[in-house]
């Protein structure tokens, strides 16, 4: 799975507050549904403030999909926080960003790992160092067509 | 006193690798949009010799034998990847003024190890945004230039970071430093320096007689001197001999404004003042930014919209700039919020005259010059 930059975000100085509508059952329709909550901003929600070092990037590819990133997908890239292993990433390899989940392999070497059984992981070389760009704090997937 | 000067390197370069970083270890050049000539080059491609302002079709053969990436200009990404930068630096600085799309003072005054704290900084913004940025520190403004100066021209040795901590440091710096180099004397003025008064290096202008250099010269460069020797003589808020790289026109509303039309009404006249000093320092723009919000002190229905336009050609022309601010507030405009403020800014500056036409470009409007002459003087 690649990722390639969409937009330069433009945070706004004050974020938009959207109402948060309550929580929304998966299962069956939660009986505490009535409760108010104060208005959230997505932007706030996701990290996004003027001096934030997050940027939005478009994932492509189907190698992430057991992790619910999929094709077209948008993704929410913190480039400031240290990645961890278990981490989804951005990294570069070769002349690209490919998004893959951190690990670590026996020796404790960085793996990073597809989440679609048709995929391999990549290892890298030797003396080649991997090079994380960010990481991946939300994915935002479209539901309803355009 | 310490102030600090924090710029970005080659950065618009700098920021078109954010997002290629793979072209890191590569000849990299951004071209202007508008006549295709080098506005910003990476070290590789400094090392090549491509210069400043050359027109990129002379370069075509060198480009394309040594695999230079050209890219041209995103003034807009630009623009909104300073506001970041500043916006991190306003948090890591006690007090800040920016200078320019890419480069910032500090008052560091407080802070007990500036050098630390320049260190900590450069981290920071790389870590954060990518973006290496050179530190330097000094006791006047300009000498905060000169050690900048100096952090990039020592790179591998300094880190970025430059720290003038005493006089012997500040002597040995001064004394190998051209005379061109130092903060508002540039090429002219170097020149005249040497041939009139002898005057090639940074440490000859500090110990020059102040009276002969304010008859020869300006009280500025008379100032300068000053600054050299450690004396403080640009304040830290907007003491700025040089040109203006970035204009401002913004203000509060008296009353409170609410409509679509009482908005593009006051963005049009900022944009009109603002053209006015732009021409008034022979600079053309190419990009614009229009922001709107609400007033600080009332949270319940803040609003605050920006808008980044790169114009189609670098402009000092009224009636493209408000045209571009008029697009962008509408586009942020909200019904609803009471509006307390707007405003329109203006940067990324070329000078007037250094521009030739290109071919697939918009072309500025024809008559502008004559037009705009005659608005000088209403």
């Amino acid at each position: 799975m690649n990722a390639s930059l969409i937009a330069s975000l433009s945070p706004s100085l004050q974020p938009q507050p959207l109402p948060l509508g309550g929580q929304a059952s998966c299962g069956f329709p939660s009986p505490a549904a009535d409760y108010q909550v104060p208005d959230l901003s997505l932007d706030t929600l996701v990290g996004i403030r003027p001096s934030s070092s997050i940027f939005l990037l478009r994932a492509w590819g189907e190698s992430m999909q057991d992790a619910g990133i999929h094709d077209g997908d948008l993704l929410v890239v913190d480039k400031g926080r240290r990645a961890q292993p278990g981490d989804v990433v951005v990294a570069v390899i070769g002349p690209e960003f490919v998004v893959k989940r951190l690990a670590l392999d026996e020796e404790g070497q960085p793996l990073l790992l597809a989440e679609n059984a048709g995929y391999d992981p990549i290892r890298l070389g030797e003396d080649e160092p991997l090079e994380i760009w960010g990481v991946c704090l939300w994915v935002l997937h479209r539901l309803a067509g355009r | 006193m310490a102030f600090a000067l924090i710029d970005a390197n080659s950065f618009y370069c700098s920021a078109e690798l954010l997002f290629q970083p793979w072209l890191r270890d590569k000849p990299v050049v951004v071209a202007s949009n508008n006549d295709g000539c080098v506005v910003s080059r990476n070290d590789l491609a400094k090392a090549l010799g491509i210069k400043m302002g050359q027109p990129v079709f002379e370069l075509r053969g060198l480009l394309a034998r040594n695999e230079v990436s050209v890219f041209s200009s995103n003034y807009e990404f630009y623009q909104s990847l300073s506001n970041r930068l500043m916006s991190i630096l306003e948090e890591l600085a006690p007090r800040l003024t920016i200078n320019s799309i890419d480069e910032a003072f500090a008052d560091v005054s407080g802070i007990a190890n500036p050098e630390v704290w320049g260190r900590y900084v450069r981290d920071e913004i790389q870590r954060r945004l990518g973006l290496p940025v050179g530190v330097g520190i000094g006791s006047t403004k300009t000498l905060a230039k000169l050690a900048n100066w100096a952090a990039k021209r020592w790179k591998a040795r300094t880190g970025c970071v430059a720290y003038l901590r005493d006089r012997t440091r500040q002597e040995k710096l001064l004394r190998y430093a051209p005379v061109g180099e130092v903060w508002g004397i540039g090429p002219r003025l170097s020149k005249r320096l040497a041939n009139e008064l002898g005057i090639t290096t940074a440490w000859q202008l500090a110990n020059a007689e102040p009276k002969l250099l304010r008859r020869h010269f300006s009280a500025t460069v008379e100032r300068t001197a000053r600054e050299l020797q450690g004396i403080q003589c640009f304040p830290f808020v907007d003491g700025s001999p040089e040109r203006k790289q970035m204009i401002v026109c913004s203000r509060s509303f008296g009353a409170k404004v609410f409509s679509l039309e009482q908005l593009e009404r006051a963005v049009v006249t900022f944009a009109a003042r603002a053209a006015v000093k732009l021409r008034q320092q022979a600079s053309l723009a190419n990009c614009l930014q229009v922001f709107a919000r609400t007033s600080l002190f009332s949270p319940g229905d803040s609003y605050s919209g920006s808008r980044i336009i790169a114009l189609p050609y670098p402009t000092d022309d009224t009636r493209d700039l408000a045209q571009a601010a008029i697009g962008g507030l509408r586009t942020l405009y909200r019904p609803g919020p009471t509006y307390a403020k707007a405003g329109v800014v203006l940067s990324q500056f070329v000078e007037h005259g250094t521009i030739t036409g290109d071919l697939f470009a918009p072309k500025p409007r024809s008559n502008s010059e004559q037009l705009m002459r005659v608005l000088g003087f209403v």
